[in-house]
């Protein structure tokens, strides 16, 4: 177990650095857009000094690794500073959306993630059969269909033509758990259609690629039944490629799930940082790409170590 | 247990078809096999025979792409298999026939405790409950002799040694007490001194459960030992059977006959050349992987046109040598010469013509080639490097290469290694090396993956090469056969050290070191009591157990 320890320090003290370098990333790629925060906030008709004021009272200008300095060290305290367009605390702005986009995709995985691996066991189980196509034909057009329009045609059959869920998500704090649930059951369905498949072909891949090995016949010739032979013989050795790709989704449920927002009016982070860029908020737009980008880098440090812990030569050395 | 020596198995007109290239392709034709309760067939005969097939229908198995053709029969205990529905072939399996396959590292789920993979099939046909059958595996491991009976289980198969793992698949294999059991090639991946424990540790078992058994191999020697009855095949057809002391006496067809000559292949042993300089010599080296020390104080000479086998078992640092000379790991300590001059450690300090003097053969041919490059490119690519040849000069060169493997340039020249036999494709391997124009050449188990009789020519063409070449050969190998007919001086290795060194005649001569002589009478011999009078000697009682009565 110590190993594993240090593998995971290693990896989180690779992650540390991977953000540093993201941060300075995205503190760039600010900077160079056209016009600068004071620009932004007293509009084309500003004169000259005002804008010297107005970037002297943002301390704008100081040279961009003083300033980035100043805001990273801010950063790692919590405070990304104030929103230029509400004057609120960034951190305040972003924590109760980003709370709500954790909420909607735990709701999501929680469905897609045990969905996708029993359907790709049962695929494996049942290769090349009627079956196995019908199940890969419907998710592949799932996946292959664009969000928002799967939104919308969810819309239409469960929510428009029958009523059995509401159309719009709107949630906020002081609703049941089961409202929630309730109220954000259509774009939880969208993104579970959206993230199933790629999971669902990766299980039934990595199952079916070890359904070759000696271990697999050995089952076979003990008398297993095939059912068994790939849930006990092949599941345990094929969780590593398939827990990095379960990861992947996992990331995309958060971060990439701007147009389910949009279309069921749902309050998460993904709709904050499109407003915040069209507003020119670059405060509000640095605190959320370092949070997609944490995001990404704990995923993959998390399936890193589920790898890890899956394989019996590192989980029990000689 | 009363003896019943009732027919158990007795497998008619057995077909089976293969598919390949959009065709069902025969590859068994029409063997007939009857097996008694308590007997042990081997079946032998050299990769393409059909041994494992026909090992596996007797099991009501086939492999994805094979099939048993109609008129065939398979009846085992009364009950026609091929014609009985999946689910109760599926319930025949583990419980009343069992397997144990080749490689037991590749065959035990690397997920799973041995145990837990040993009380599998007595758990899914209810026979005993869990603890009973933990016990139960318990007393089987002590049976077969493996260290430590009652905690081994509880280990993942990556803890365990191959010899152990071996007899741990024989305990599972034994788990339901079937009435049959395959052994498909169960020593082939054994050092000698390993295999000797399996041998007579499933040899004892098989006796004192009255178990019938086909043990498949290819090894004359090792099915001496176990088989009462010995079933010669050749390409899917059956050459001869009979009981093993008649076979080996006296085998009648002309195909077992010539698998009995093939170790008979001897060269003519060279003395060292007086007053010469070695043309490689290892002096004192030490090596390691990282911090783990491989090898230590390792010194032998090589000489032009003589052959240095260094056997071992596998872990001994034969290999590990073999890449100090190379270049390809730095020795730690120590240094290697050529020709008297000091060779630069690391192979990317050396010259192309100090490079260019040793070559080398891989064990593998199937993994040391690759396939989709022309055989004219794979012996073409070291040729033009070192010597700068290029266009029809090239081309001739290539040939004359090809001429001197045997392999008519004409047909050879523009085809894929997957394209060529396992011997030939060993021999493009030798073409390879040979183009680099080489004074020295190391074969790393050149012959170990190769049917005997394939074997036996890649010996014989190599001693040409070295009469015609003066080429000097370090020639790596586990198998003392290959040594006896190869060799003019032999190096004996354990543990990362020299053990003992020496012109062959007097290595095969006793004194010997006392791991010398364990590796030596470890060899199996064409003699039918062998193992039982080695055992004797080396005081394990083959009996360990009473017999039941």
């Amino acid at each position: 177990m110590g190993d594993i320890l240090s593998i995971v320090s290693k990896r989180l003290g690779l992650g540390v650095v991977t953000l540093l370098v993201i941060s300075i990333i995205i503190f760039g790629a600010v900077e160079l857009l056209p016009g600068d925060i004071a620009q932004a906030v007293l509009g084309q008709g500003a004169t000259e000094e005002n804008l010297a004021a107005m970037r002297e009272q943002l301390g704008l200008d100081r040279a961009a690794p003083i300033r980035y300095f100043e805001w990273l060290g801010n950063a790692v305290t919590g405070d990304f500073g104030r929103s230029l367009v509400s004057q609120q605390p960034v951190s305040e702005a972003i924590s109760t959306r980003f709370a709500n986009t954790l909420f909607l995709a735990l709701y999501a995985a929680i469905i897609a993630v045990p969905v996708a691996i029993f359907l790709g066991v049962l695929v494996a189980l049942f290769r090349n059969s009627v079956f196995d196509r019908v199940a890969n034909v419907v998710t592949l057009t799932s996946i292959s269909s664009p969000e928002f329009f799967l939104g919308y045609i969810l819309i239409l059959f469960l929510s428009v033509k029958t009523g059995y869920f509401p159309a719009i998500a709107k949630i906020d704090d002081g609703m049941s758990l089961i409202d929630k649930l309730d109220r954000t059951f259509l774009p939880a369905l969208t993104m579970v259609l959206v993230v199933v498949a790629h999971m669902m072909r990766m299980t039934r891949a990595s199952i079916i690629n070890l359904l070759a090995s000696p271990y697999v016949e050995m089952a076979r010739l003990k008398g297993v039944p095939a059912w068994k032979v790939i849930v006990k013989h092949t599941l345990p050795n094929a969780w590593a490629p398939v827990i990095n790709v379960v990861a992947l989704n996992l990331a995309y449920l958060i971060t990439g799930v701007v147009l389910v927002e949009v279309v069921f009016v749902y309050p998460g982070i993904g709709q904050l940082l499109v407003d915040a860029v069209t507003k020119r908020d670059f405060p509000v737009v640095q605190a959320c790409c370092l949070i997609f980008a944490a995001t990404f880098i704990l995923l993959n440090l998390a399936a890193d170590v589920g790898s890890i812990l899956t394989n019996p030569r590192l989980r029990h050395p000689k | 247990m009363s003896q019943d020596k009732s027919i158990l198995l007795n497998i008619k007109n057995l077909r089976i078809e293969g598919y390949s290239d959009e065709h069902w392709i025969e590859i068994v034709h029409g063997i007939d096999l009857t097996l008694h309760r308590g007997e042990v067939m081997g079946l032998i005969g050299e990769s393409g025979a059909g041994k494992s097939t026909i090992g596996l229908a007797a099991m009501g198995f086939t492999r994805d792409g094979c099939r048993i053709s109609e008129g065939s029969s398979i009846e085992f205990d009364g009950l026609e298999l091929t014609t009985t529905p999946a689910a109760d072939l599926q319930s025949l399996r583990g419980a009343r026939i069992a397997y144990v396959a080749q490689s037991a590292a590749a065959s035990f789920n690397p997920a799973h405790k041995l145990i837990d993979q040993h009380t599998e099939a007595p758990l899914q046909y209810r026979i005993q409950k869990r603890l009973e059958s933990q016990e139960d595996a318990m007393e089987l491991y002590e049976r077969l002799r493996l260290p430590n009976p009652r905690e081994i289980g509880f280990r993942y198969p990556h803890q365990v040694s191959g010899g152990q793992l071996q007899r741990a698949m024989t305990a599972m294999a034994m788990a339901c007490r079937p009435d049959l059991i395959i052994f498909d090639e169960p020593t082939t991946a054994l050092d000698v001194t390993t295999q000797i424990e399996v041998l007579s540790a499933i040899r004892d078992i098989v006796d004192q459960f009255n178990t019938a058994a086909i043990y498949i191999t290819h090894d004359l020697a090792v099915v001496a030992q176990m088989a009462d009855v010995i079933k010669v095949l050749l390409k899917g057809d059956e050459v001869e059977e009979s009981d093993t002391r008649s076979m080996l006496e006296n085998p009648q067809d002309d195909y077992t006959k010539s698998l009995w000559a093939v170790r008979e292949f001897k060269k003519e042993q060279v003395p060292r050349p007086a007053d010469t300089v070695p043309l490689i010599s290892v002096q004192h080296v030490d090596a390691a992987y990282g911090d783990t020390p491989v090898l230590e104080d390792v010194s032998f000479d090589i000489y032009s046109g003589m052959t240095v086998a260094v056997v071992g078992e596998s872990g001994s640092g034969k290999s590990t040598t073999a890449r100090c000379i190379t270049g390809l790991l730095p020795p730690t300590k120590g240094e290697v010469l050529f020709q008297g001059t000091p060779l630069p450690p690391d192979y990317r300090d050396r010259t192309k013509d100090q490079l260019r003097q040793a070559q080398m053969i891989y064990q593998m041919a199937d993994t040391a080639l690759n396939p989709k490059v022309k055989i004219s490119e794979i012996i073409g690519r070291p040729a033009a490097f070192y010597s700068g040849l290029h266009g029809p000069e090239l081309k001739n060169r290539v040939d004359e290469i090809l001429d001197l493997i045997e392999l008519d340039p004409s047909l050879y020249y523009n085809r894929y290694p997957p394209e060529l036999s396992g011997g030939q494709k060993q021999r493009i391997g030798i073409a390879r090396s040979l183009a680099a124009e080489p004074t020295f050449i190391i074969c790393d188990e050149v012959t170990s993956a190769l049917d005997q009789l394939v074997a036996e020519g890649i010996l014989r063409l190599l001693d040409k090469l070295q009469k015609e070449m003066n080429l000097a050969y370090m020639f790596i190998t586990h198998d003392l056969a290959t040594v006896r007919s190869i060799a003019d001086e032999v190096v004996v290795m354990q543990y990362g050290k020299v053990v003992e060194q020496g012109p062959k005649d007097e290595m095969f001569r006793p004194p010997h070191d006392p791991y010398t002589d364990l590796l030596l009478s470890s060899v199996p011999e064409m003699d039918p009591d062998w193992l039982s009078t080695l055992l004797e000697e080396r005081g394990v009682d083959s009996n360990t157990e009473t017999h039941n009565p």
